[in-house]
């Protein structure tokens, strides 16, 4: 039973500061059990400025945004690999 | 800065000269964490001091109820800008666990049930400036602000300060821990606003 | 194309509100004047910033209810939180003619396009059903003939949102259906007690999976979690299932 209360959904804007389109939309494989799925499902805990996004299936760590006024860390080594559809 | 909001004011807050730079004081003890709670049994329960060739001292919760313990009156400034003045602990000083303890290493990285860690030069654990706590505000440390117990560090940001601390690993070099890693400061003095890697 | 051109940079605008109606005693929403604002996909949310004199400041997500382009502005419908600080704000206090900031349309993944051809299932739960009433409006302004069912779950008759337009559309549209689930007090000859959803309304009110719809849920979590293993359990694919968990309690 997990207590999150939001999903990878949240992140939307703060990902696109980072990137030049949606990320939510993306798949990510999971390092942590393989699952893939969208970026959009994944679990956030934390607060501004430090958020973690993790697998929903296994709960491992996906990714980390921590967000100082002039720059974002990012940090994706619980991802295996994310795929990002580019608009046609 | 963004454009003021008219007529805005957002909860009950006040910035002041005693404070931190950037820091607000709350009035209540936000629950923040990077993960799930875990739940302890108290007979499951170790706390264990791991020294750089491996050596290891274990406490059980009731070997650890047995250590002299001390009621202790701190400020806590988090990295998320709350700061909370004269908060209550109870908790056994890291001097208390480390009187035995045969290390040349300087640093540490401590543990926490669940997988977070946090790393903290070991002559900021000790000389009275952290403890193991449990109580907190005259009662059991609650679940979700890291109970069966935490590690207090309150004179650097309270992610220091890591929730379900399960033991503390001596190490050669230091290494960043959980939120370090991903961002945060290395060290995290709050008086110096060390909140971002490179501040 | 709406919301989804790829060189453009995200920033905070300053919009302004230009209008605002209650929809319920506790739910309020705001019309929006956006400058150069670029469009936006049924689905799509923006956050909001607020900042106090101190240089406190604060941000929250909200789905945009309307659809574009409408008229031209952006609607959100803020739901009040007994002791949320910027619900509270946006409700009592933010007036026609202030500034806000936001930056979006941001989202994706929980979108709806109109040039979709599958049946559409949506299930809301309270303020949850603002990113559905976006789609609704969508599939109204184009004349969409996909088929639209919407399972909204209030607690009261009095807390559902857009209920006159909702009845409506339903009564002007016969490819728009609409169930409500009551969790605390139901309309007078309703004819079950208060209830959460359960698996025997989706069945009944919901499409069968051999129509393969296109599921959005959103809502609080414990609602999410409920109606997305409810979708699972009765057969629909999870690939045609999306989410939008916005914290909270049920």
């Amino acid at each position: 039973m997990t207590d999150f209360m939001v999903d990878g959904n949240a992140m939307a804007g703060d990902l696109r500061e980072i990137f030049a389109m949606d990320v939510t939309a993306a798949t990510v494989i999971c390092a942590g059990c393989g699952l893939v799925g969208a970026v959009a499902t994944l679990r956030l805990w934390g607060h501004p400025p430090g958020i973690v996004a993790r697998c929903p299936q296994c709960e491992e760590v996906v990714l980390r945004i921590v967000r100082a006024p002039d720059r974002v860390f990012l940090d994706l080594r619980g991802a295996l690999r994310i795929e990002l559809p580019l608009p046609s | 800065m963004g454009i003021i909001s008219p007529g805005f004011g957002g909860r009950r807050r006040s910035s002041r000269p005693d404070l931190p730079p950037g820091q607000y004081l709350t009035y209540d003890f936000p629950v923040l964490s990077a993960g799930p709670t875990p739940r302890i049994p108290l007979d499951r329960w170790r706390f264990t001091i791991t020294n750089e060739t491996g050596t290891r001292q274990t406490w059980t919760w009731e070997e650890f109820q047995k250590l002299p313990a001390e009621d202790v009156t701190v400020d806590i400034h988090c990295v998320t800008k709350w700061s909370k003045l004269g908060t209550n602990w109870r908790g056994v000083s890291l001097d208390t666990l480390f009187a035995d303890t045969d290390t040349a290493a300087e640093y540490t990285m401590v543990h926490g049930y669940g997988g977070y860690t946090t790393n903290v030069p070991l002559e900021d654990l000790l000389d009275g400036k952290a403890w193991i706590a449990y109580r907190f505000d005259g009662a059991e440390l609650e679940p979700e602000h890291g109970g069966p117990a935490r590690l207090l560090v309150p004179h650097l940001y309270f992610w220091k300060s890591a929730k379900w601390v399960s033991g503390i690993e001596m190490m050669n070099s230091d290494e960043p821990g959980f939120w370090e890693s991903a961002g945060y400061h290395n060290y995290g003095d709050p008086w110096r606003e060390q909140r971002y890697q490179g501040d | 194309m709406a919301g989804t051109a790829v060189s453009r940079r995200l920033i905070w605008r300053v919009a302004t509100l230009v209008g605002a109606r209650m929809e319920t005693p506790t739910a309020r929403t705001l019309v929006l004047q956006v400058p150069d604002w670029p469009g936006h996909l049924p689905g799509q949310h923006v956050d909001v910033r607020l900042t106090a004199p101190d240089g406190y400041s604060t941000q929250r997500s909200y789905s945009i209810a309307s659809a574009w382009p409408g008229d031209g502005t952006i609607e959100l419908t803020i739901q009040r939180l007994p002791d949320g600080e910027v619900s509270t704000y946006l409700t009592d206090i933010y007036r026609i003619g202030d500034p806000i900031e936001l930056r979006g349309p941001v989202g994706g993944w929980f979108v709806w396009r109109t040039a979709q051809n599958s049946p559409v299932l949506l299930l809301g739960g309270g303020s949850g059903v603002a990113p559905l009433m976006a789609m609704i409006r969508a599939r109204g302004a184009v004349r969409g003939r996909q088929p639209f069912r919407l399972i909204y779950s209030v607690r009261t008759p009095q807390d559902a949102l857009f209920a006159d337009e909702l009845a409506r559309r339903v009564r002007d549209d016969p490819g728009l259906d609409l169930r409500y689930v009551y969790t605390r007090k139901t309309p007078e000859a309703w004819p079950e007690p208060p209830r959460r959803i359960g698996v025997a309304t989706v069945n009944t009110y919901g499409w069968p999976p051999e129509f393969e719809p296109d599921c959005f849920v959103c809502g609080p979590t414990s609602f999410v979690e409920t109606a997305a293993d409810i979708l699972v359990a009765l057969g629909h694919n999870s690939q045609k299932i999306k989410t939008e968990r916005f914290g909270g309690t049920s």
